[in-house]
């Protein structure tokens, strides 16, 4: 009986083979592509040719890409510890409701989240617009005189970003309380910990995977997000994403835009790496 | 464990208000008799003009809307027997002996985690990868780069939803069907599959959400003749604000409020159903 099963067994995993070959082509060889396009020189028009060279890396070490640089992982570390600070108590008093809410919350978290992105942000376009909702409030309750230029700026930018991946945050956090065993707490402030102090040194550890994924889940993506800066921010706030988008289709220089994706590729790698070091797994990533 | 106190449920309920707030300002000025096109927002009585612009062909934003659910169902189509397919082909394997075997086996798992990789690297990377690989092999841009481009980052979700599914489904189910006598294909067809439709039906909607949303990726492979509806919003959110943009969001956030209502209600049924199910056999 033993053998024909493991015949299957072995013919079974060769289902996985268009998924694995789809991924290699597509994946695979397109990023590889890139890579080796970054070291080519600019080709007229659209295009790379010879000779090989490190001049787009050489470049990218220039003040106004190193700022670019710096302005997107600041950006991207703000909207990380934002998303922890708002999105962790939500997750928690979530996992904390009655199996009935908590079903309801769930869901009125995931439906914007099924909603376009550009229509959530471009609601932030109408509300922080100079003759907008929450400039007219503010007048009314006489807290300026002029509109506030709210528009435009890099808190803009900031509030779309939070606003964008904060589930990103509750899902695995959430994912991690529920399934928390509360007798740990229970025990601690049985031995004398104070609430605060039995939800710092027992709550927090035990939800540091969640945490963990959380903080990397909102800021890979903040990294490249380009249309939200293009939408919310001023002129001069010029992210990383926003430049590959204007080196590909403005400058239309290929392997200069494919060198700045490949360092956008290895620090989403350093990232996960040191996600990994710290203990994180692959699978808190994904839902 | 401790109920929530009555300032968790005010945080709860503040948090939640902050994320509607975009989106009932949306809505409500679908409504604004305004025409203000840039910086003037307004609100001056009630209108419908913006949803009868919506049905002006001229607008083209039917052509957007059916561009958009061509790709998202030839997408969701190829990446549901792509993904499903793996799914079943990676959950549980065993141990190999040999080095042939094993290499094989590595090699799987390698194509696994390159599957998986779209979904966790930034969006814009995967769409520069493939506009330039696009562009090498002069595949002219368009549906068929859409749909290619689409299948990329829609692989993952079905997978890992079917794949969590298998896990946790009793082994034994299958071996008593091959003891029973029936082929690997027929375990497969007449045990494991139907086991497998909730996972796959819930991996496709989520899916199907992801190519209906998408926007960066869709706009580096797109051609002249496949505007998407999130590239038309794009382009005219970018352009300035021409209000009817505001009632063909509005549309939206209706469509997705509707297919997730119906998603509950199928699930909460189904629910029902199996919890009945002991009882009544």
């Amino acid at each position: 009986m033993r053998r024909p099963r493991e015949g299957s067994g072995r013919r079974r995993e060769l289902m996985a083979l268009p998924m694995s070959l789809y991924a290699a082509l597509f994946v695979g060889v397109s990023l590889l592509y890139v890579i080796g396009l970054s070291l080519f020189t600019r080709g007229d028009g659209f295009a790379a040719q010879p000779p090989l060279t490190m001049g787009n890396y050489g470049r990218i070490a220039s003040p106004l890409y190193l700022r670019s640089l710096l302005q997107s992982l600041r950006l991207a570390f703000w909207t990380a510890l934002l998303c922890l600070g708002i999105g962790y108590p939500f997750a928690y008093f979530m996992a904390k409701s009655r199996p009935r809410a908590r079903t309801w919350m769930m869901m009125l978290l995931i439906v914007p989240f099924w909603t376009n992105a550009l229509i959530r942000i471009y609601g932030w376009k109408i509300l922080l617009s100079a003759s907008g909702p929450v400039n007219a409030a503010l007048q009314f309750l006489g807290l300026v005189q002029r509109p506030l230029k709210l528009l435009y700026t890099d808190g803009a930018v900031l509030v779309g970003m939070v606003y964008a991946m904060i589930p990103f945050m509750v899902l695995p956090v959430y994912s991690n309380v529920e399934r928390m065993d509360w007798s740990m707490v229970e025990a601690s402030r049985d031995l004398g910990a104070s609430p605060l102090s039995a939800f710092l040194t027992v709550t927090v550890p035990m939800t540091l995977p969640g945490i963990l994924a959380g903080l990397v889940l909102t800021f890979i993506p903040s990294i490249g997000l380009f249309f939200l800066s293009d939408l919310l921010g001023g002129s001069n706030t010029m992210l990383w994403g926003n430049m590959v988008h204007n080196e590909l289709l403005k400058s239309r220089d290929l392997p200069f835009a494919a060198a700045l994706s490949v360092v956008l590729l290895a620090l989403t790698g350093l990232v996960i790496l040191l996600y990994r070091r710290a203990g994180g797994k692959t699978e808190n990533m994904v839902f | 464990m401790k109920k929530n106190s009555r300032w968790a449920s005010l945080y709860m309920a503040l948090v939640l208000l902050l994320l509607y707030l975009p989106i009932l300002v949306v809505v409500l000025f679908s409504f604004n008799a305004n025409p203000g096109r840039t910086a003037n927002f307004q609100f001056e009585g009630f209108s419908l003009q913006w949803y009868e612009d919506l049905f002006d062909p001229a607008a083209g934003y039917g052509a957007a809307l059916s561009s958009s659910l061509v790709l998202a169902f030839w997408s969701v189509l190829l990446s549901a027997v792509i993904g499903t397919l793996g799914a079943i082909g990676l959950t549980r394997r065993r141990a190999r002996k040999g080095l042939l075997a094993r290499a094989g086996a590595s090699a799987l798992s390698a194509g696994e985690h390159l599957a998986m990789l779209p979904i966790m690297i930034p969006e814009i990377i995967l769409a520069i990868a493939l506009m330039a690989l696009f562009s090498a092999i002069r595949l002219p841009f368009g549906m068929v780069t859409l749909v290619l481009s689409h299948v990329a980052f829609c692989v993952p979700y079905i997978y890992i939803t079917v794949k969590g599914r298998l896990a946790t489904l009793d082994p034994a189910l299958e071996e008593a069907a091959r003891d029973l006598g029936a082929s690997p294909a027929k375990v497969l067809w007449t045990v494991t599959l139907p086991l497998a439709v909730p996972a796959i039906v819930s991996g496709c909607l989520l899916a199907f959400a992801m190519s209906m949303d998408d926007f960066v990726i869709s706009f580096f492979v797109n051609g002249p003749q496949t505007t998407t509806l999130p590239l038309k919003v794009y382009s005219s959110v970018k352009v300035g604000v021409p209000p009817h943009v505001n009632a063909l969001c509005s549309v939206m956030l209706a469509a997705a409020f509707l297919l997730v209502a119906l998603g509950q209600l199928v699930s909460s049924g189904s629910l029902r159903r199996r919890r009945r199910a002991p009882v009544s056999g």
